[in-house]
């Protein structure tokens, strides 16, 4: 059944330094969503009062095991969904403690846009420079800050300056040239300008926060980047009625393919012409990113999993990569180690042949004389390859610019790495 | 409220086919555990989708309880034949016999827990390395937490401790020996969007989700199917009501809902408009603020 319109996604990644009321603002989202049914407000309303908390917590609807209620903490990334008639909505709800930098990672590899509190009493904190610094380092391509608690500072104008004065101020670092960012002052705990305008800050003029994210563009652009399809699949199945059907199924990672377009495929380099591009019992004219389909081509060239079909002849596959790596792992990365390196879906053998430097997340600053990776540290390294790594710059192309590197023992997802 | 068309957001279908040919690609002995569920039934139809028209590389298995809604049975052996694919039962009920579990006595006596020890056992028979489940993040908070390939040790356990990073749409299901995945390809559907889908996607499923007459009692609060497994007590009475179900677990786990809703557009009114979530009908969650963590870290799924 072909659908023409269907109903958008966009994914958000909320980060904020503990206590500034991160799973409040969440909890009120979905409350102004009617999202949070009654017998789950109910079951955290006796849990608060279990508790003896005078109020009802809404970080019990976020915090689901038992580690992180009896702490009191986020430890790893929830997932949780809200819906308006316009979009679908997916929060990563990611920690934030120092510790579980890996898991702020985790949870805004896939953001569209990326929400940070502060506290408007206390402005920004360490956490904030690190938010801002992994928003930037993944290149998350809007950041709304949420001046939040605004209530307790009597709804003051002047105060919701002079913080967003400081957060100007941070983005003067040539580090986040090219970021914008909104500014909302909320009170999450109140619902102000959280879906619902509000008089006490009849001095913003801005919208509130539902209605940006309601509006932002969804993968803006991401038909203009070039053509990349790895392929995951070749889809064989000599039964009588499909006896020489030969399909390459897979996701278009970005850009457009189109039936009767010629493609490259690499590594051989072979060209063929797109003969249909199936998904299901369709036929499409053309397929766009984040589709999965099934391409078949005029001609049987060497095709196999792990392969990309691409439109222009600029990428060729590198076997040297100088990469921002964020380590995830209690072991180190050292110089010399090899890992397992898995871009897209495509696999191969790495060594590590330099680390450039390190950087302090919270100040930015460049350590040269960084002989290892520690967990939670982000920092340039040249990775030599068993075989060219068909990978495009972070940078220009976001969809095809990330790898993952694995411990060969462990089996373990130990870092992760943005293409220079 | 008023239904559309297009509410389903076709880039969950593409997400989900690409986690269902990654399994098919990484793994060497895959398995969909099929209750004969919406959700289960989705995958299955998203299977189709993924290998069309190749056939589905993996057989269904099914981890009977003996206490299933005889309606949701008799599907899961007609989809299966429909299809022509390969479908594997295990039954708890073995397990009791082997003297492996213990059935549980009393007013709220269940089989749900039992489950995990047959599933473990078929999972080491089979030397199934991947089964693909129809688990949902919306579904409960600890599943919120869960991640697409959760990998499990060799006693099936899940420790939310040591989960992989998983980062864009890169998925590691690399595993040692004797470890096995899980994975849950609709694990960014809401309920609402596996209606959706079926609704728009002419999906059939099976007859006690639509409205329907049928013998219950309450208690608690809630309307239980009258079966034989139940134990109930003299002041129990049972009566007919017109109702359906909106999860298909155990006769003796899973509450109706009264309801009028005969066809799937109704269905769909009735989750929107619904101030009780999905699992609120679900006894077994209702045991411990922890339940469904706690059943997930000895094997469940």
């Amino acid at each position: 059944m072909a659908i023409s319109k269907n109903k958008e996604v966009l994914r958000i990644a909320t980060a904020g330094s503990v206590d500034d009321g991160k799973s409040t603002l969440i909890g009120r989202l979905l409350y102004e969503t009617n999202s949070i049914t009654t017998d789950k407000l109910l079951a955290i309303e006796e849990s608060s009062r279990r508790k003896g908390l005078g109020y009802t917590d809404l970080s019990l609807l976020t915090d689901g095991l038992v580690a992180e209620r009896e702490q009191g903490i986020t430890i790893d990334v929830a997932h949780i969904y809200f819906s308006t008639p316009r979009r679908k909505f997916i929060i990563a709800d990611t920690p934030g403690h120092v510790e579980y930098t890996r898991n702020m990672v985790t949870g805004a590899s896939n953001a569209d846009v990326s929400i940070v509190l502060v506290d408007a009493r206390n402005g920004l904190a360490e956490q904030t420079h690190r938010h801002l610094y992994i928003s930037h380092l993944l290149k998350v391509p809007r950041v709304i800050v949420c001046v939040n608690k605004m209530d307790l500072v009597d709804y003051s104008e002047a105060r919701f300056n002079e913080v967003v004065e400081d957060f100007k101020a941070l983005l003067d670092n040539e580090t986040f040239e090219n970021l914008t960012i909104d500014f909302i002052p909320v009170s999450s705990l109140h619902g102000e300008n959280i879906a619902n305008h509000n008089k006490q800050m009849s001095w913003h003029k801005g919208d509130h926060l539902l209605n940006i994210l309601e509006s932002i563009e969804v993968h803006p652009d991401s038909n203009n980047k070039p053509a990349r399809f790895p392929v995951q699949l070749v889809i064989r199945p000599k039964s009588e009625d499909f006896h020489d059907y030969r399909g390459y199924a897979g996701k278009v990672a970005s850009g457009v393919f189109s039936k009767g377009d010629t493609v490259r495929a690499l590594p051989s380099g072979l060209t063929a012409r797109i003969e249909s591009i199936d998904q299901f019992e369709d036929s499409l004219e053309y397929a766009e990113a984040t589709q999965s389909v099934t391409i078949r081509l005029d001609r049987d060239i060497d095709v196999s999993r792990g392969d990309m079909l691409v439109k222009d002849e600029a990428l060729i596959g590198s076997k040297e990569l100088v990469s921002n790596i964020c380590w995830m792992d209690n072991t180190p990365l050292v110089n010399g180690k090899t890992y397992k390196l898995q871009h897209g879906i495509n696999e191969s053998r790495v060594k590590v042949s330099g680390i450039n430097y390190r950087v302090e997340t919270s100040n930015l600053i460049k350590d040269e004389t960084a002989t290892e990776l520690n967990l939670n540290d982000v920092g340039q390294v040249t990775l030599r390859s068993s075989k060219p790594v068909l990978v495009d710059s972070y940078n220009k192309n976001r969809a095809n610019g990330a790898f993952i590197l694995i411990d060969e023992f462990t089996n373990n997802t130990v870092g992760v790495g943005f293409a220079g | 409220m008023k239904i559309f068309d297009g509410q389903f957001p076709r880039e969950l279908e593409d997400e989900a086919i690409y986690i269902m040919r990654e399994v098919a690609a990484q793994f060497e002995r895959p398995a969909i555990l099929f209750s004969g569920g919406k959700d289960s039934i989705t995958l299955v139809r998203l299977a189709q989708k993924a290998f069309y028209p190749g056939k589905i590389p993996f057989p269904l298995l099914h981890v009977d309880t003996g206490h299933n809604f005889p309606e949701t049975i008799a599907f899961r052996d007609r989809l299966a034949e429909e299809l022509g694919l390969e479908l594997i039962v295990r039954y708890v009920q073995d397990a009791i016999d082997q003297k492996k579990v213990q059935e549980e006595s009393g007013k709220y006596a269940s089989r749900n827990a039992l489950q995990t020890v047959t599933l473990l056992d078929a999972i080491e028979e089979l030397k199934f390395d991947a089964c693909l489940g129809g688990a949902r993040r919306d579904e409960e908070k600890a599943r919120a937490k869960e991640r697409i390939f959760s990998v499990r040790d060799d006693f099936g356990q899940w420790d939310s401790k040591k989960q992989r990073p998983e980062l864009f749409d890169m998925l590691n299901g690399r595993i040692n020996v004797g470890e096995n995945v899980r994975v849950f390809p609709i694990s960014n559907w809401t309920e609402i969007d596996v209606w959706n889908y079926i609704r728009e996607e002419g999906l059939e499923i099976p007859s006690i989700y639509y409205a329907h007459e049928r013998d219950i009692f309450e208690r608690d609060g809630m309307i239980w199917p009258d079966s034989p497994f139940i134990n109930k007590s003299d002041n129990e009475a049972v009566s007919k009501k017109v109702v359906r179900f909106r999860t298909v677990g155990d006769m003796t786990c899973t509450a109706a809902v009264e309801s009028e809703a005969k066809h799937i557009d109704r269905v769909i009114e009735e989750i929107l408009s619904a101030t009780i979530s999905e699992r609120g009908a679900r006894i077994d969650d209702k045991r411990s603020e922890a339940a469904m963590e706690k059943r997930k870290n000895n094997g469940y799924f």
